[in-house]
C-alpha cells in the first residue's frame, strides 16, 4: 500500500487523467457508484434510472478527467459538482449555464505543497463535520446529497422553512468555528 | 488591472450551485466566477463540503451487471457538441446566451445601446453599452437587479465598479450608475421583473417622458 497523503480517490482520479487507467476508474466507479445511487435515490430517482445517471456521471468523470486540478479538488468533491450538475440539469431540463475552465492545464505544474495543504484542509472540515449534532449533520446532508428546495424539505419534516434554513446556516457556522479552532 | 472589489453574496452562490436561479441571473453569476478567482474559490470550498458528505454517506449496491456496462462504455466515442467558449471581454456563458455571435446593439439614443438576451417570465438579461458619463438605464421600479461590468466602468452612491465587480440592487436602493471616463462601459444586467416599455427609455430621457 502507498503512504501518499493524498486520499485514495485522488490518486486514483489522477492516474485516469494521465494515463488513462482503467483498473483506477475501476476503484473509483466502486467507491463512488453506490454513493452516487443513493444520492440520486434520496432526491427521489428509481433505482433503475439512478443506475443509468451514476453511469453517466462516471462516464464524464472517464472523459473530462484532464479538467481534474487537484490543486483545487480531492476527487470526491470534483465527483460531487459533475453529479450534482447532472442532477439540476435533469431537473430544469436545460444546462446550467457554467464558468470558463480556467486557462491553464490542471496537470501543467503541479504544486505538492498545496495539493498537500488542500488534503489536510479537507481532514480538518471531516473532523468538523464528526463534531456536529445528529441534527446538523443530517440537515447538511439534507441540503448537499438531496437536490430539494427548501420549501420541499419542509413538507417531507414537517419543518416550517425558516427552520430548515437557520438549521443549515447553523451548521454551516458551527462548521467554520470548528475549523477555526483547528487552524489556531 | 484593478482587482475585483464587489462579489456575489454567499446566498446567491449557494443558490447558483443548487440550480435554484433563473437562467438570466445564473448566466451572470457564471460569468462573474469566470473573471472571479475569489467568488470561484467559495463555490470549490462548498463542492469540497458536498464532496466529503458525500464519501461518507452509506451507498446502495449496484446492479451485478453494471460494473461490465460501465468499463465497456469507456471504449464508445465521445459525441459532445463543441461547447461556445469565451470571446474577448464576454464569458463563455454570456458567448452561449449570444448564440455565439457577437453583440447586435439596438439603439436606445444618447449613445446607449442594448442587446436584450433573455426576456421571459422568470427574469430578463440584456447587454448594456454606455458612452463614458451616460446613464446606465434603469430596468423599471420593481425587483432584484444585478449587473457585472465586462468593459470600462461604472460608478455610483456604493461605489466604482470594474470588470468584474457585480453591484445587487433592490429596488429600494436609490442608486444613479453613471458610466466613468475613458472606455464605454460593456455590463451585463439581470432582473427578475420582466422589461417593460419605460425600462426601454434611457434614464436621461425618464424626466423629458414624465415617467
Amino acid at each position: 500500500m502507498t503512504t501518499s497523503p493524498l486520499s485514495e480517490m485522488t490518486e486514483a482520479l489522477i492516474a485516469v487523467r494521465d494515463h488513462r487507467d482503467r483498473e483506477a476508474f475501476g476503484r473509483l466507479f466502486d467507491h463512488f457508484g453506490p454513493r452516487l445511487k443513493a444520492m440520486l435515490i434520496r432526491s427521489g430517482q428509481r433505482d433503475g434510472a439512478a443506475e443509468d445517471i451514476v453511469q453517466d456521471v462516471m462516464l464524464v468523470v472517464w472523459n473530462k478527467s484532464a479538467q481534474f486540478d487537484p490543486h483545487r479538488a480531492e476527487a470526491g468533491a470534483w465527483i460531487y459538482r459533475i453529479a450534482r450538475n447532472r442532477q439540476i440539469d435533469l431537473i430544469r431540463r436545460r444546462a446550467v449555464p457554467q464558468p470558463d475552465l480556467l486557462a491553464e492545464p490542471p496537470g501543467a505544474n503541479p504544486d505538492p505543497a498545496q495539493i498537500l495543504a488542500l488534503a489536510e484542509e479537507t481532514r480538518h472540515l471531516r473532523d468538523a463535520l464528526s463534531r456536529l449534532s445528529a441534527e446538523q449533520r443530517q440537515a447538511l446532508e439534507q441540503s448537499y446529497l438531496e437536490d430539494l428546495p427548501h420549501s420541499r424539505i419542509s413538507q417531507l419534516t414537517g419543518l416550517p422553512v425558516g427552520t430548515i434554513k437557520s438549521r443549515i446556516r447553523l451548521g454551516l457556522e458551527r462548521l467554520r468555528h470548528e475549523l477555526r479552532d483547528l487552524q489556531s | 488591472m484593478t482587482p475585483i472589489s464587489h462579489h456575489m453574496t454567499d446566498d446567491i452562490l449557494a443558490d447558483y450551485a443548487d440550480g435554484r436561479l433563473a437562467q438570466a441571473f445564473a448566466v451572470v453569476v457564471a460569468a462573474h466566477i469566470s473573471i472571479c478567482d475569489e467568488c470561484r474559490a467559495r463555490v470549490e470550498a462548498a463542492d469540497t463540503l458536498g464532496g466529503v458528505l458525500l464519501q461518507d454517506s452509506d451507498g446502495v449496491a449496484m446492479s451485478a451487471d453494471r460494473r461490465d456496462r460501465m468499463m465497456a462504455a469507456l471504449d464508445q466515442p465521445v459525441h459532445d457538441p463543441i461547447a461556445i467558449g469565451p470571446s474577448g471581454i464576454f464569458p463563455g456563458a454570456v458567448m452561449q446566451a449570444l448564440n455565439g455571435n457577437p453583440p447586435r446593439w439596438r439603439m436606445l439614443g444618447g449613445g446607449i445601446r442594448q442587446q436584450i438576451l433573455i426576456d421571459d417570465n422568470k427574469g430578463s438579461l440584456r447587454l448594456l453599452y454606455i458612452p463614458p458619463g451616460r446613464a446606465v438605464p434603469e430596468h423599471g421600479h420593481q425587483g432584484i437587479e444585478m449587473t457585472l461590468v465586462l468593459q470600462g466602468s461604472f460608478s455610483d452612491s456604493a461605489g466604482r465598479f470594474g470588470r468584474g465587480d457585480v453591484e445587487l440592487a433592490h429596488d429600494d436602493v436609490n442608486h444613479q450608475p453613471i458610466a466613468d471616463p475613458g472606455e464605454a462601459c460593456i455590463c451585463l444586467a439581470a432582473t427578475d421583473a420582466p422589461l417593460r416599455f419605460n425600462a426601454l427609455i434611457p434614464r436621461l430621457l425618464q424626466p423629458l417622458f414624465r415617467i
